[in-house]
């Protein structure tokens, strides 16, 4: 875990805690992120899951008040280091949240409003496809692209804020409950794509749906709060998905997975 | 308080109260299924000792409801599956209890073997009076009773002290064979009469095997590993 292996692993979090003002919500954390892996982060509402996913693209500094304290390493580079322009941490590490969020745009312009900001010159057409095409939505588009990305389901709305996130080339792409607001046949959509999104991105989701954890990713990290009072959460457990969903070796994960709390 | 790994732990108010007791249910319909092979495994040969067409029938019967246990607790268990979400050590449970459901209806298969055989012989008297074939019974179910017992319990301490007693199954076996060839050397006319109560004594040294099985998943529902305890049997298989 101490050794820095940036081939490997994209994300490399060391001694990384967050605060929002006084207090400390996520303390201590020390995990590695592989690289065309898929990484859950589970445990129980309020244990810092979010707080720690967003603080690998540095999304928790809109809050007032917050701040790191450790290093997140991203391809090798301390994230939080003095000079490192946070837009440009979103850029290459994007997000997609739990409630789809599209802009009140054509699904065309979706697209094509982030890449250009971020300064893309190449044939932007083709950029649109390329990334509908990724998040398995062009088909059922492609004849509508200049409709609201407002108009479409909610299914379909998430997989546009994936190919949204998509556009921009990203190495690594947080998914925060990306599912959770979706009805089972999209939430099988969902997982299904980020199966065939690995192969080019790196995919960190945390999610309540333990189920979810166990069927598409490699690895789950368990967070529970420290039981010293402080209401801080940390990681406790961390490896192989298979292993904490069969034989996890620390009591917490175990009660937890076998749905005893939580 | 509940039992874990085979000790009482404290634990958290649990939230699948119903769940748990599906589990206890399925342990209790294991058990009972336990006890029905332990009873068929001594009847058959008692059944044979005292040449007992009759009670050699019954295992027929008895063999038919061991063979319905054995479905209706693989059905329970899927339910579980499809519906409760199984993880972790609730998961090797319930996987290890389809397995051993499976063992104990084998078992029973190798009582109604004996009582074939019992019934196949017909008027022919008994090669020789029963005397280590019954021990080999005794042992074999009584190692049968405290497996499952240790299974159910999570007791895996007790799981790895059980298969060795195997050992002695498999002296008296021996003991046997040599025996009836002894019989066979003096007249090849009792040659079928040995080959009958050759097969009951290997019956039982399987049985006695088999109980090796559910002391492996009795200590992989504890530690999540599963690993191959060896019987003598094996190993004088992988010899010849």
């Amino acid at each position: 875990m101490d050794t820095l292996d940036n081939n490997r692993y994209v994300i490399q979090a060391r001694n990384l805690g967050i605060y929002y003002g006084d207090f400390k919500a996520v303390t201590d954390v020390n995990m590695d992120i592989e690289r065309n892996k898929i990484t859950a982060i589970i445990g129980p509402s309020g244990c810092g899951k979010s707080t720690l996913l967003r603080a690998f693209n540095r999304m928790n500094e809109l809050v007032p008040g917050s701040r790191a304290e450790g290093q997140v390493f991203f391809d090798g580079e301390d994230l939080y280091a003095k000079g490192v322009d946070p837009v440009e941490v979103r850029h290459r590490i994007g997000m997609v949240f739990q409630k789809p969020n599209p802009f009140p745009k054509s699904i065309y312009e979706n697209i094509a409003w982030g890449a250009r900001i971020h300064g893309y010159r190449g044939n932007m057409d083709e950029l649109v496809e390329r990334s509908l095409r990724q998040a398995a939505l062009w088909d059922e588009v492609k004849d509508i692209l200049h409709r609201s990305g407002l108009a479409l389901s909610g299914g379909q709305q998430q997989r546009l804020c994936i190919a949204r996130a998509i556009a921009v080339q990203p190495e690594v792409i947080l998914m925060d409950e990306p599912a959770s607001a979706l009805d089972p046949i999209a939430t099988l959509k969902i997982e299904e794509l980020m199966q065939d999104l690995k192969k080019d991105y790196t995919i960190v989701i945390v999610t309540h749906n333990m189920q979810q954890a166990a069927r598409v990713s490699d690895y789950t990290a368990m967070m529970m709060l420290v039981n010293d009072g402080s209401r801080s959460g940390t990681v406790i457990e961390f490896g192989e998905t298979t292993k904490i969903f069969t034989r996890p070796s620390d009591k917490r994960t175990e009660d937890y997975v076998t749905g005893r709390f939580g | 308080m509940v039992i874990i790994n085979g000790r009482k732990q404290e634990r958290r108010a649990s939230m699948r109260k119903s769940f748990e007791s599906d589990i206890q249910h399925l342990k209790d319909e294991l058990l009972l299924l336990g006890s029905m092979v332990e009873q068929a495994t001594l009847d058959s040969v008692e059944a044979l000792k005292k040449r007992d067409i009759e009670a050699s029938r019954r295992i027929y019967d008895m063999d038919l409801k061991i063979n319905a246990k054995r479905y209706a607790i693989e059905e329970q268990v899927m339910i579980l599956i499809a519906t409760q979400q199984p993880m972790a050590h609730d998961l090797r449970l319930l996987a290890s209890i389809l397995e051993v459901a499976g063992e104990l209806e084998r078992m029973g298969d190798y009582a109604k073997g004996i009582a074939t055989i019992n019934i196949r012989m017909g008027e022919q008297p008994l090669l020789k009076p029963l005397v280590d074939v019954p021990r080999m019974a005794q042992i074999g179910a009584s190692m049968l009773h405290r497996a499952l017992t240790a299974f159910v319990n999570e007791d895996a301490e007790t799981a790895r002290k059980i298969p060795a007693e195997d050992d002695e199954v498999d002296l008296l076996y021996n003991q046997v064979y040599r025996e009836l060839m002894t019989f066979v050397l003096e007249n090849p006319q009792n040659i079928e009469r040995a080959n009958w109560l050759l097969w009951v004594a290997h019956n039982l040294e399987r049985l006695a095997d088999r109980v090796t099985n559910i002391c492996e998943r009795a200590i992989f529902i504890v530690t999540g590993e599963i690993k191959e305890i060896k019987s003598t049997y094996d190993e004088f298989e992988e010899k010849k």
